[in-house]
C-alpha cells in the first residue's frame, strides 16, 4: 500500500533500486498504526478504564538510604475513599530483569536505597484520594551513609547496598584481555592516552509509565502495561505474585516512547496487579513525571581511560579501555551494561589486541540501565574523539584514518564477535562527500567547524536474558476464508514502527495489501513469545520469524492452487492479491479464492515461524554480551558554530549515513535516523542526570536535581538543525530481506562528531558530554593562557589490583591472523573448547 | 499525573467585585489570570489556596489603550501583546521581551499581569511535595533554610518575569486596585530584593494595568532586549538584559540598563548606566561600560547553567545588547 501522500524519503538512491522486485519492502508506506496515533484513537495504558476501577498511588522514599523502622498508615486510612494498602510484607519475593540481579522489591521490605524508592501502595476510589492518602503515609527511617559517586562507592565498601556485589559496593568487576596489548603498544610509534567522561541521562518518553490490572475468575489476572518487554514482565509477575504463569496474562499497550526506559519489570506493575487481586477490582496506576525519573534505567555515567597504540601511518596496534559505571541503586541490566561499555569497541576498526576492564558501582540514586545504544555510546564517544586526536597529531585526514583501519565483512574481532556485512566505508564516503569534509575540514573560518565520527550497533542481542534454547521470536499466521491474514506475534510497538515491519514482511511474502493484515501483538496469552523491543532485535528477529511463517502459508496455498490450476507450484507468483502462473499471468486465482482452495484441501489454515540467532564463536566469561547476527554501521559529520566569547555552541547541520542493509520501510528508517540524531544532540549539548547533595547535618538529601521535563533539558525544534540522511543499502544475508537495525546505531556518532567539530571550530578539546558552554569557555581561556586547550576529567580512580578478576584470558596467540586462520580452517570449535578449558586462569 | 488540589473558584465580573472578594477572603485566596504560573505551583503544593479568584470575566482588565501613554490591561494575553501594533511600533523591545516568554502555547494563556506577578523561581523550590520533603523543604515554603546559601537569612529565589526588566527600563508604571482604592507606582517600585516577599504590592491589591510613558518620550528612546536561556523556546531566562537609552547630539543623556533573571528582582546595572551617560555610543565606550555590569550580576546555583559562567558572560551580553540599542549591530539576538 504505497501511500502517494508520503514523498520518497531523502535517501541516497542505492544502485540496486532498479532491480528490486519487491511490492512492499523498500517502498515508503504509511505506518499501520499512524492514523490512530495522530488522531488520538490509540489506546495507551492510561486510557484504559473499567467500572469500579481503583486508583493506585505509591508512597516513595524521601531519603536516599535508610532502614525502615516502621510504616504508619493511621492517617492515610482516614482519607475518604481509601480502599486498601500494600507494603513490602505483602510482596516478599525479589525480582529483576537479569537472573543474576534479582535485587528489587516491588515495595521496600527493609531498606530504601534512593529517593523515590517505592515503600507502600494505596488504592482509592479516585486519584485525588489516593494521592492524599499516599502523602499521609508516615515512614520512620534509620538513616544510613550514602554513596553519590563511583569514587565514594570504592571508598565505602560498607554498609553494602546489596550483599551480592562482586566486592563491597562494586556491583560488577570485569577484566579481560584478548592478545598481548602491551606487546601491541611496544609495536606502536605512539600510544595515545585520554580520559573521557559521558554523563548520565534519561529516556524522557512522552508517555509516563502506566499499568492497568483486571482480576478475573479462578484467581487469574490480566495486566496491561506500557512495557517494552511483556514476556519478561510476565516472568517477574509470576515470580512475585506466586501464581502459575498460565494464570497471568500480560498485554503490552502501545508505548508512547520507550528508548529502553520501559525494558525492566517495575514495582508499580507488580503492585497494580497485586492490588487488583487483593481488592477484587480493576486497578490502574499512572506515574507522574517525577516518578518516571525515579524509575530511570537511563544512560550510565561512565568515566573512561582509553589507551591506543598507533603506527606513524595510522595502523592501530592495540587498545586498552577502562571504564567505571555509576550504576545507581539496583542491578537492572547493569551487568550487561558493564560489558557493553567494552564489547563493541572492536567492530568498526581493526584492533588486533584489546584489553577491557570495568567496574560498576552501586550508588544511592535511581538505577541506571539500558538507554538507546545501551552502554556503547560512552566508549564510542571516547574512541571517536581519540581517533580525531590521533589524526590531527599524525597529520592524517580523519576520514582516511578510519578507512585505513576499517574492519572487514565476515571477520571475527579480537573479542570474538563475528561480523556480517560492513557498510561503514560507504557510510564514511557518503557523509564526507555530502558535507564536503575533505575540502572544508580544518579550513573553515574561526568559530565554524566540522567533525566526523562513526558508530556501530547490534542487530539484536545474540542471547536471551535468561538461558534457554527456545526461539527468541515467534510468529503465527491464521488465514481466514475472506482472505484476511491474522498475524500473531509477541513483539511490542514502542513507536519505532515494529507493527509496520511485521505487517510489511507478511504482505510482501503473501502478495497481499497491508489492509488485508490484522495484527495481534504483545499478548502473552494469545501471541507467540517475542523477547521484547530492546537491543534493536525486532526487525531482524521478528522479520525472520514472520517471513518463515508467511512462506509456510504461501507454500500451503501454492500446493492447493497448483493442484486446482494444474500449474507447477514453483511457477506460481503471489502478487497484487493474486496467485498466478509466472508463465501465463492471466491464469490464476484471486487471493480469497486461493485461500478457499487451500482451506478446502487442507483444513483450517495456520502456520508458525520462529527465529534463533546463530551461535557466537566467543566462549569466554562475558562473551554473551556483544554477539549479534550482524551489526549496523553509521557515520556522521556535524557542522557547528561556536561563540568564542561565551562558549555557546550550536549544531548548524548534520549529515548522517546509516548502513541499513535493506530498508523495509525507508520512511520509518529515516525517522529513526533523525530521532537518533535528535537524541544524540541532546546528550552532546545538554541532557544530564544531575543530583543535589545537601549537608548531612541538615537534610542528608541526595536528590535528583530536576525531575521535570522543563528543567531536565532536551532539544526543542528550535535547536534541531537540518539533517541530511543517506541510507546505505548493502543487503546482509543475516537479515530478513537483507535488513539491519536502525533504532539505536545512528545515535552513536553524534556526540563525538560534535566534540570533534568544536575542536575544528575553535581548537579546544572537550573530552566529556554534555558539552556545556562554560566548559568550552574554560578551555578557550586555558588555550589563551598557553595551557592545554582541554576540558575534561583529570583523574581515573585506581582500584586495588586484586579487585580485577581474571575473567578473560591472557595469551599471546590471540592475534587476529591466528583467529582468521583458525576460522578458515573451520577449527572454531577446537579453539573455543580450548578457551573454555582455560577459563579462570 | 499531578492533579490540582480542591479549592473554591470565584469568577467575579467586575474589578470592584474581584477586589471585594479578595479583601474578604484574605491571604488564603489566590488570584488567577492565565494560570500558567499558579496551576503548576498549586499542583506541586508549593503554593496553597482555599479560594481562587479568576479574573477572566473582569472586562476592565482587558484592552490596549494607546493615547499619549500606552496603557496595557493586565489580562491582555502575552500572545496578543507581542503582536499589538502599539507595542511593535513604539516599544519593539518590550514586544520582543514578551514574545520571549515561555512558548507560543503558554503565551496564548499567560497574561501581562500574571507575568509581572510571576512567582520567583529556584531549583530547590519548583519541585513537587515529595521532593521538597526529601530536602526538609526550603525557606520559601514550609522550611527554614535557603539551600542556595544555607547560612543566609534570606531567600535567593530568582525573579524571571521577562517583561519586568524591560518595563523597569522603560520607566513604566503599574496601577494597583483594591477595595480601599487605587494607586499607581513605578514598576521598579513593585519589586523587592527578596525571594519570598518579592512584590511590594499588598495582598489585597490586584495588578490592573501597566502604563508606558507618553509617545513623545518613547520616540527618542533606543531600546533593546536580550534573554539568555538554554533553548530557543519554553525556558525561563538565566540572564536578561533590558536597555533603554536617550541620546542628544550623539551623546547619551539618559541610560537605563536592567538585568533580569539573575536576582530576586529586576536589578538596575547603575554603574553601566552612569558610565554611558555623557559618552558617545561607540564600540569602545560600550565595551567599557558593559564591563561594569559584572558587579550587578550575582548569579546563584539555583537556575540552569553554571552560576560562575552566568556571571562571567554577563558583560558580554550587556555589551551586545547595548550595541543593538545603539544600532551598531543588526540584531539584538533575543
Amino acid at each position: 500500500m504505497p501511500d502517494p501522500g508520503i514523498p520518497p524519503a531523502g535517501t541516497a538512491a542505492p544502485g540496486e533500486a532498479a532491480e528490486r522486485d519487491f511490492a512492499v519492502v523498500g517502498t515508503p508506506f504509511r505506518r499501520v498504526d499512524g492514523r490512530a496515533k495522530v488522531t488520538g484513537s490509540t489506546r495507551f495504558a492510561d486510557d484504559l478504564s473499567w467500572p469500579r476501577m481503583a486508583f493506585v498511588k505509591l508512597a516513595r522514599s524521601t531519603v536516599p538510604h535508610a532502614r525502615i523502622r516502621g510504616i504508619d498508615l493511621t492517617r492515610a486510612e482516614r482519607v475518604p475513599g481509601v480502599l486498601g494498602f500494600l507494603t513490602g510484607a505483602d510482596l516478599p519475593s525479589t525480582f529483576g530483569i537479569l537472573p543474576v540481579s534479582q535485587d528489587e522489591h516491588a515495595l521496600a521490605r527493609d531498606l530504601v536505597r534512593h529517593v523515590g524508592d517505592p515503600i507502600a501502595a494505596v488504592a482509592a476510589t479516585s486519584e485525588d484520594a489516593a494521592h492524599e492518602a499516599a502523602l499521609a503515609i508516615e515512614v520512620d527511617y534509620e538513616l544510613l551513609p550514602t554513596i553519590g559517586s563511583v569514587e565514594e562507592a570504592i571508598a565505602t565498601p560498607e554498609p553494602r547496598l546489596h550483599g551480592y556485589a562482586d566486592r563491597g559496593n562494586l556491583h560488577k568487576v570485569v577484566s579481560m584481555e584478548f592478545g598481548d596489548v602491551e606487546a601491541g603498544f611496544a609495536e606502536a610509534d605512539r600510544v595515545f592516552e585520554d580520559l573521557f567522561f559521558y554523563d548520565g541521562n534519561t529516556h524522557l518518553p512522552l508517555e509516563q509509565h502506566a499499568t492497568v490490572a483486571l482480576p478475573e475468575d479462578e484467581g487469574r489476572v490480566t495486566v496491561w502495561s506500557s512495557t517494552q518487554t511483556p514476556h519478561y514482565l510476565h516472568r517477574a509477575l509470576t515470580r512475585v505474585l506466586g501464581l502459575p504463569a498460565s494464570h497471568i496474562r500480560v498485554v503490552a499497550t502501545p508505548n508512547g516512547g520507550g528508548f529502553g526506559g520501559k525494558s525492566d519489570p517495575f514495582g508499580h506493575e507488580i503492585v497494580c496487579a497485586a492490588m487488583a487481586l487483593k481488592l477484587g477490582r480493576p486497578a490502574r496506576i499512572a506515574l507522574t513525571r517525577e516518578e518516571v525519573f525515579y524509575c530511570h534505567r537511563g544512560r550510565h555515567p561512565v568515566l573512561m581511560r582509553l589507551r591506543t597504540g598507533v603506527r606513524a601511518d595510522g595502523t592501530l596496534t592495540g587498545q586498552s579501555l577502562e571504564t567505571t559505571l555509576d550504576g545507581g541503586a539496583y542491578g537492572s541490566y547493569g551487568v550487561a551494561s558493564t560489558y557493553y561499555t567494552g564489547a563493541l569497541q572492536t567492530v568498526t576498526y581493526r584492533l588486533p589486541r584489546y584489553r577491557f576492564e570495568a567496574i560498576r558501582a552501586f550508588t544511592n540514586k535511581p538505577a541506571c540501565g539500558p538507554k538507546r545504544g545501551h552502554g556503547t555510546p560512552q566508549p564510542r564517544f571516547g574512541w571517536e574523539v581519540q581517533l580525531d586526536k590521533i589524526a590531527v597529531e599524525l597529520g592524517l585526514d580523519p576520514a582516511a584514518l578510519r578507512l585505513r583501519n576499517l574492519e572487514q565483512p565476515g571477520t571475527v574481532t579480537a573479542n570474538w564477535l563475528r561480523l556480517g556485512t560492513v557498510g561503514l566505508g560507504s557510510c564514511i564516503e557518503a557523509v564526507v562527500a555530502g558535507s564536503r569534509f575533505r575540502e572544508r575540514w580544518g579550513r573553515m573560518p574561526e568559530g565554524r567547524g566540522l567533525g566526523l565520527a562513526c558508530g556501530s550497533y547490534l542487530c539484536g542481542a545474540g542471547l536471551p536474558i535468561y538461558w534457554n534454547h527456545m526461539p527468541q521470536s515467534g510468529v503465527a499466521i491464521h488465514l481466514d476464508r475472506g482472505g484476511g491474514v491474522a498475524v500473531f506475534c509477541g513483539q511490542t510497538e514502542i513507536g519505532q514502527g515494529s507493527d509496520s515491519v511485521l505487517a510489511a514482511v507478511v504482505a510482501e511474502v503473501l502478495g497481499v495489501g497491508l489492509a488485508d493484515i490484522r495484527l495481534q501483538v504483545a499478548d502473552t496469552a494469545f501471541t507467540p513469545v517475542d523477547l521484547g523491543s530492546y537491543s534493536s532485535r525486532v526487525t531482524l528477529m521478528v522479520g525472520h520469524a514472520a517471513r518463515e511463517a508467511a512462506e509456510r502459508a504461501r507454500e500451503t496455498i501454492a500446493r492447493a492452487v497448483a493442484a486446482q490450476l494444474e500449474v507447477p507450484a514453483e511457477r506460481l507468483v503471489f502478487a497484487e492479491r493474486r496467485v498466478f502462473d509466472a508463465a501465463d499471468p492471466g491464469r490464476g486465482l484471486a487471493w480469497e479464492e486461493a485461500v478457499i482452495a487451500a482451506e478446502a484441501r487442507f483444513g483450517t489454515l495456520a502456520t508458525t515461524g520462529s527465529y534463533i540467532p546463530p551461535r557466537s564463536p566467543g566462549k569466554y566469561r562475558g562473551a554473551g554480551v556483544g554477539p549479534s547476527p550482524t551489526y549496523s554501521y553509521s557515520a556522521a559529520v556535524v557542522e557547528v558554530e561556536v561563540d568564542r566569547e561565551t562558549g555557546v555552541w550550536r549544531p548548524v547541520q548534520v549529515w548522517i549515513a546509516h548502513d541499513i542493509g535493506r530498508a523495509i520501510n525507508p520512511a520509518l528508517v529515516v525517522g529513526q535516523v533523525e530521532g537518533s540524531v535528535y537524541m544524540g544532540l541532546g546528550e552532546a549539548m545538554m541532557e544530564e542526570s544531575a543530583f543535589r547533595r545537601l549537608p548531612k547535618a541538615r537534610s542528608h538529601a541526595l536528590v535528583h536535581k530536576f525531575p521535570s521535563v522543563l528543567e531536565y533539558k532536551s532539544l526543542t525544534f528550535e535547536e534541531m538543525p537540518p539533517v541530511t540522511t543517506y541510507l546505505i543499502e548493502e543487503p546482509d544475508p543475516a537479515g530478513p530481506f537483507g535488513a539491519k537495525e536502525v533504532g539505536q546505531g545512528p545515535l552513536l556518532p553524534i556526540p563525538p562528531a560534535c566534540a570533534n567539530a568544536i575542536f575544528d571550530a575553535v581548537g579546544v578539546r572537550i573530552d566529556q558530554v554534555p558539552i556545556h558552554p562554560h566548559m568550552v569557555l574554560k578551555a578557550l581561556e586555558a588555550k589563551a593562557k598557553g595551557r592545554p586547550p582541554r576540558h575534561g576529567p583529570e583523574r581515573f580512580p585506581e582500584v586495588e589490583a586484586e579487585l580485577k578478576l581474571a575473567t578473560g584470558r591472557k595469551s599471546k596467540d590471540g592475534t587476529m591472523t591466528e583467529r582468521d586462520e583458525a576460522l578458515r580452517a573451520g577449527s572454531v570449535a577446537v579453539l573455543t573448547t580450548k578457551l573454555e578449558g582455560k577459563r579462570g586462569e | 499525573m499531578l492533579r490540582l488540589p480542591a479549592f473554591r473558584l470565584r469568577q467575579p465580573t467586575s474589578l470592584a467585585e474581584a477586589c471585594r472578594i479578595l479583601s474578604g477572603e484574605g491571604p488564603a485566596a489566590r488570584v488567577v489570570a492565565g494560570g500558567t504560573d499558579l496551576w503548576p505551583n498549586l499542583k506541586r503544593r508549593n503554593q496553597k489556596a482555599s479560594t481562587v479568584i479568576s479574573l477572566a470575566r473582569v472586562p476592565e482588565l482587558a484592552g490596549v489603550r494607546a493615547g499619549g501613554e500606552v496603557r496595557l490591561g493586565a489580562m491582555e494575553t502575552l500572545a496578543d501583546l507581542e503582536r499589538a501594533p502599539a507595542l511593535v511600533t513604539r516599544y519593539p523591545a518590550l514586544a520582543r521581551a514578551i514574545g520571549s516568554i515561555s512558548s507560543p502555547v503558554l503565551r496564548n494563556l499567560g497574561t501581562l499581569g500574571g507575568n509581572v506577578c510571576l512567582d520567583t523561581r529556584c531549583t530547590y523550590y519548583d519541585q513537587n511535595e515529595e521532593w521538597r520533603r526529601s530536602i526538609h523543604y526550603c525557606m520559601k515554603a514550609e522550611g527554614r533554610i535557603c539551600w542556595v546559601a544555607p547560612s543566609s537569612p534570606r531567600c535567593w529565589a530568582v525573579q524571571s518575569a521577562d517583561s519586568a526588566p524591560m518595563l523597569v527600563a522603560l520607566d513604566a508604571r503599574v496601577r494597583l486596585a483594591s477595595s480601599a482604592g487605587e494607586r499607581e507606582i513605578p514598576v521598579a517600585a513593585l519589586y523587592r530584593d527578596d525571594g519570598i516577599d518579592y512584590l511590594a504590592k499588598r495582598p489585597d491589591e490586584i495588578v490592573a494595568e501597566v502604563a508606558l510613558p507618553a509617545e513623545s518620550d518613547a520616540a527618542h528612546l533606543r531600546t533593546a532586549f536580550f534573554k539568555l536561556r538554554r533553548r530557543g523556546s519554553i525556558d525561563f531566562g538565566v540572564l536578561s538584559v533590558a536597555v533603554a537609552l536617550r541620546t542628544e547630539g550623539g551623546r547619551v543623556t539618559d541610560a537605563r540598563v536592567v538585568l533580569g533573571s539573575i536576582a530576586s528582582f529586576p536589578s538596575p546595572a547603575g554603574e553601566v548606566a552612569r558610565a554611558l551617560i555623557g559618552a558617545p555610543l561607540t564600540t569602545e565606550s560600550i565595551r567599557a561600560a558593559a564591563q561594569r555590569s559584572r558587579a550587578a550580576a550575582t548569579p546563584m546555583d539555583n537556575t540552569d547553567f553554571d552560576p560562575r559562567w552566568r556571571g562571567q558572560v554577563t558583560p558580554v551580553y550587556v555589551e551586545r545588547t547595548l550595541r543593538a540599542a545603539a544600532g551598531l549591530d543588526a540584531a539584538d539576538g533575543a
